[in-house]
């Protein structure tokens, strides 16, 4: 280990490590490793939304040319489904093929294999299966009589009595918002090839967690842990869509069939319908506030659907417990039962839909307060968590408001709406607060200094394109002292040991503990050996369990304040926005270049999620209409202007860390900021996702009709 | 007589002739990935709906998911793993990874082909949705940030790496005014 000063390595622009490949198309995906006498499949999917699976006329598929196996639920190996991983009870649709019955429209029901793909599918789509058709339901909204409140201590926080301060209060906002279903998209679809080989099931994925992974296949197929390797080496996005799913278990179980390597890619299709999604929201916003825009009052009650297999809460309420103090603070999830697949973490789970209801009720509240939003928030800043009574590690979300301010030219806003006008566009702006847990989860690495010079990380995480792999090499670099090129940083497989998922915006917080402490104990080991390094090299290895048991118990959150204009074509109805600026304050930015992307990449999802996304269900036959990108909407490029990311100095003084994950903050907040624009663009308030030019002509009529 | 379901067929990819039997409902993006381990053409939707198999076909773009591989026979077809000289990348190339125009990298193929199309297009004097004047004698647009939007929208990216990636093909596009230039001079 050299001692010389080396350049700047944490803080300074990298470009990504592995850029060149995919500059290239060098880069290999799941479904892009060569593999001798790979066969293919094709998954087969319920089109009932309810009811069980009567026959499947497999011996007219088992004669079609290629065909080598039909797997469905009355031959299948059984799968033990019964299990807790590192992330709680597994999605259900892992349980593949295990019975008959039909839970949601879009269930897998069959997998064909074939020598050839154009077989494969062709033989899937000759694949007549019968159900026994139930009546099921699908219908989602405010006020259903069966919501329950969720067996989950996190469903429901309280503190003070709601309806005494709300009718104390002098100015009260009570608002009910919506927000619709939303789907991941990540743009490579799920895929899985898996083999055995050398007596271990070896499965090559794209997934935000190798670990993760490999430990429910050795749970779901009764497997030694150590009998299943997972790789994951380039994902082609995630978005909290890339766990465990039938692609997985349907290959597994087809290799283990059939002891040959079998590729299972899912279509664009039955991503929709196999790989999670945000479930629709429904929220009422109750806040009441003196005359010096004070809270006395603060409710936030969300509902949101799961399916009849397991009760998954889209925590939109949540941030209410971090962002604003009240005298009374009431915030409950509830949930509703229907027959639809179950949704799954999306983007910033919770705090996306979340801040799009409590963002716009504060604006709301400005409003009617005669107060700038801004002052507003400053107004209700809190000392300590709000209901946890605990310091904040860190909490500049005021500083971003102030910086943004400038930058954006707030002070120059005239707060009345409907005031500036450009040929046929109405202009506003607004503006939102951000802010997104900072966890961190026990993860181990290896690091090993080769006996050339250079040095070797092993860990299994995940770069999902969020630049982890690039930000853990300057990691290590720095905590190395030596240039990034002599640190090769290897990923995306099991065998590296157990380590945290790329998730919940904890990967590379979690991830470059682990790497520190890992080159911590290296250097210890090498002062013993005295320069000496044979040539299996000398490897430290490292579990930050105890590390992070040590941490103190605070409000770890990032913050940040997103600040949108936007046009309005009130004879169309089409929203442009014109500009976007973020500002955050979210721990130490490892690598301005790839951080400033993941920023602008999350603000991105917001104008998707504000303008364009919404996932349609029909309720006669429970199916999504159009799962495909003509009817899915996401943001295209002409949908996209220019938009800055920056952040502020933000140092969280007892952390071993200092970093924060930034990964889901971008996209918090900023369908509310481009809301609330459009209100100040127009002077109608919008309350329901997303803002599609039909909704803003019928307010538009509804406003001049007043 | 049971019609043939097959047929040998010599495709030429990136210079190289590769001649092969493809089944006729083959499409050129899965000759590319499957028969070729050409992988660097991506499979996004195979519906044509996002742009991440964009190749180039006799100089222009094309969706390779919805080109049959026994349509493409003597046409010249470029892929991404046909642009750079050796070791040294295509300037478009360049540009994507030194602005940091992708993230996870999947759509990232079919947008550097894309974005060499919008070039030659641009260069030839097409007009765009976005072009305000598509008056012939008006010349050709300006290559603006929303012209490169424009340009660019047939291709998805889920990441978001839109404000990088028109920032990359401008670049491109600047070197390349440049190149012209140098050379008319």
């Amino acid at each position: 280990m050299t001692t010389t000063a080396q350049p700047p390595t944490v803080g300074a622009a990298h470009t990504r490590v592995e850029g060149r490949d995919k500059v290239t198309g060098a880069a290999r995906y799941a479904s892009e490793q060569p593999f001798d006498q790979l066969v293919h499949s094709w998954l087969v999917l319920s089109t009932v939304a309810r009811g069980r699976v009567r026959k499947v006329g497999e011996e007219a598929v088992r004669a079609m040319p290629g065909v080598l196996a039909v797997l469905h639920h009355g031959n299948a190996p059984r799968l033990t489904t019964d299990y807790a991983s590192m992330l709680g009870a597994p999605d259900p649709t892992v349980a593949l093929f295990q019975h008959d019955r039909v839970p949601h429209a879009g269930w897998p029901v069959a997998l064909v294999v074939a020598e050839t793909p154009e077989q494969a599918r062709e033989a899937a789509e000759s694949l007549v299966v019968e159900y026994v058709e139930e009546p099921h339901d699908v219908a989602f909204h405010a006020g259903r009589p069966d919501a329950y409140v969720p067996e989950d201590g996190g469903a429901v926080a309280t503190k003070g009595d709601l309806e005494a301060e709300l009718a104390a209060s002098s100015v009260v906002v009570d608002a009910s918002y919506t927000t619709p279903e939303q789907h991941h998209s990540a743009m490579e679809p799920h895929a899985a090839t898996a083999r055995w080989e050398g007596g271990r099931l070896e499965v090559v994925d794209s997934n935000q967690g190798s670990m993760w992974v490999a430990d429910e296949l050795a749970k779901l197929f009764s497997l030694d842990p150590s009998s299943v390797r997972v790789r994951s080496e380039h994902i082609g996005g995630a978005f909290g869509s890339k766990g465990v799913r039938p692609h997985q278990v349907a290959a597994a179980m087809a290799a283990t069939v059939l002891q040959r390597p079998v590729r299972l890619a899912l279509t664009r299709r039955q991503t929709f319908a196999v790989t999670g999604y945000r479930s629709p929201t429904a929220q009422r916003v109750r806040l009441g506030a003196d005359a010096d825009g004070r809270l006395r009052a603060f409710g936030h009650e969300a509902l949101n659907l799961t399916s009849t297999l397991r009760p998954f809460v889209e925590t939109s309420a949540a941030l209410g417990r971090v962002l604003y103090d009240a005298r009374a603070h009431h915030t409950v999830h509830r949930l509703v039962d229907v027959d639809m697949p179950t949704p799954t973490w999306m983007r910033a789970p919770g705090e996306a839909p979340g801040s799009f209801a409590v963002e716009s009720a504060l604006d709301e509240l400005a409003e009617r307060l005669g107060m700038d939003p801004i002052a507003l928030r400053a107004r209700n800043e809190p000392a300590v968590g709000p209901l946890s009574g605990l310091p904040f590690s860190s909490r500049n979300l005021l500083g971003c408001f102030e910086e943004g301010a400038r930058r954006f030219g707030w002070a120059e806003r005239d707060p009345r709406p409907r005031m500036r006008r450009e040929g046929r566009w109405l202009l506003g702006t607004g503006t939102a607060a951000a802010t997104y847990p900072s966890g961190a989860a026990p993860s181990t690495a290896s690091v090993t200094a080769e006996a050339d010079g250079t040095f070797t990380v092993r860990i299994s995480a995940a770069d999902v394109g969020t630049g982890a792999r690039t930000a853990l090499t300057l990691i290590a670099a720095e905590a190395l002292d030596v240039a990034p090129e002599r640190v090769d940083v290897r990923i995306g497989d099991s065998d590296f040991g157990p380590a945290w998922v790329a998730g919940g915006s904890m990967g590379t917080r979690s991830w470059a503990l682990a790497v520190t402490s890992a080159v911590g104990e290296l250097r210890g080991r090498l002062a013993l050996a005295d320069g000496e390094i044979p040539p299996e090299g000398i490897t430290a290895r490292t579990d930050t369990a105890g590390l992070l048991a040590e941490l103190a118990k605070k409000e770890r959150h990032s913050f940040g304040a997103q600040f949108a204009e936007v046009a309005v074509d009130v004879a169309t109805g089409e929203i442009r926005v014109r500009r976007m600026l973020g500002i955050f304050a979210a721990g130490r930015i490892v690598n301005p270049l790839t951080a400033r992307s993941q920023l602008i990449g999350g603000m991105t999802w917001g104008i998707s999620m504000a303008l364009h996304e919404e996932a349609v269900r029909d309720e006669a036959s429970g199916s999504q209409l159009g799962a495909d990108f003509a009817s899915y909407h996401v943001a295209a490029n002409a949908d996209v202007p220019l938009i800055e990311a920056d952040w502020l100095e933000d140092p969280v003084p007892d952390d071993p860390v200092g970093i924060k994950g930034i990964g889901e903050i971008g996209i918090v907040g900023v369908a509310a900021a481009i809301s609330n624009a459009a209100w100040h663009a127009t002077g109608v308030r919008h309350r329901d996702l997303p803002l599609r030019p039909d909704r803003v002509l019928r307010a538009e009529a509804e406003a001049v009709g007043d | 007589m049971a019609q043939a379901t097959a047929s040998p067929i010599t495709l030429t990819i990136n210079g190289e002739p590769h001649t092969l039997t493809v089944d006729h409902r083959t499409t050129l993006l899965d000759v590319l990935r499957e028969r070729l381990d050409l992988t660097g053409t991506k499979k996004g939707c195979d519906q044509g709906q996002c742009g991440a198999c964009t190749v180039l076909v006799d100089g222009r773009r094309i969706v390779a998911c919805l080109q049959l591989a026994v349509a493409t026979e003597g046409r010249a077809v470029t892929t991404i793993e046909g642009l750079a000289e050796g070791d040294e990348l295509h300037p478009v190339q360049q540009a994507f990874l030194d602005l940091d125009g992708f993230q996870c990298g999947y759509c990232t193929p079919g947008q550097i082909c894309s974005a060499l199309a919008v070039l030659d297009e641009h260069a030839a004097g097409w007009p765009s949705a976005a072009t305000d004047d598509v008056r012939p004698e008006a010349g050709p647009p300006a290559l603006t940030p929303e012209e490169i939007r424009e340009r660019m929208s047939g291709n998805l990216c889920r990441c978001g790496a839109y404000v990088p990636i028109v920032q990359a093909v401008a670049k491109a596009a600047g070197q390349a005014a440049e190149t012209t230039e140098e050379s008319a001079a």
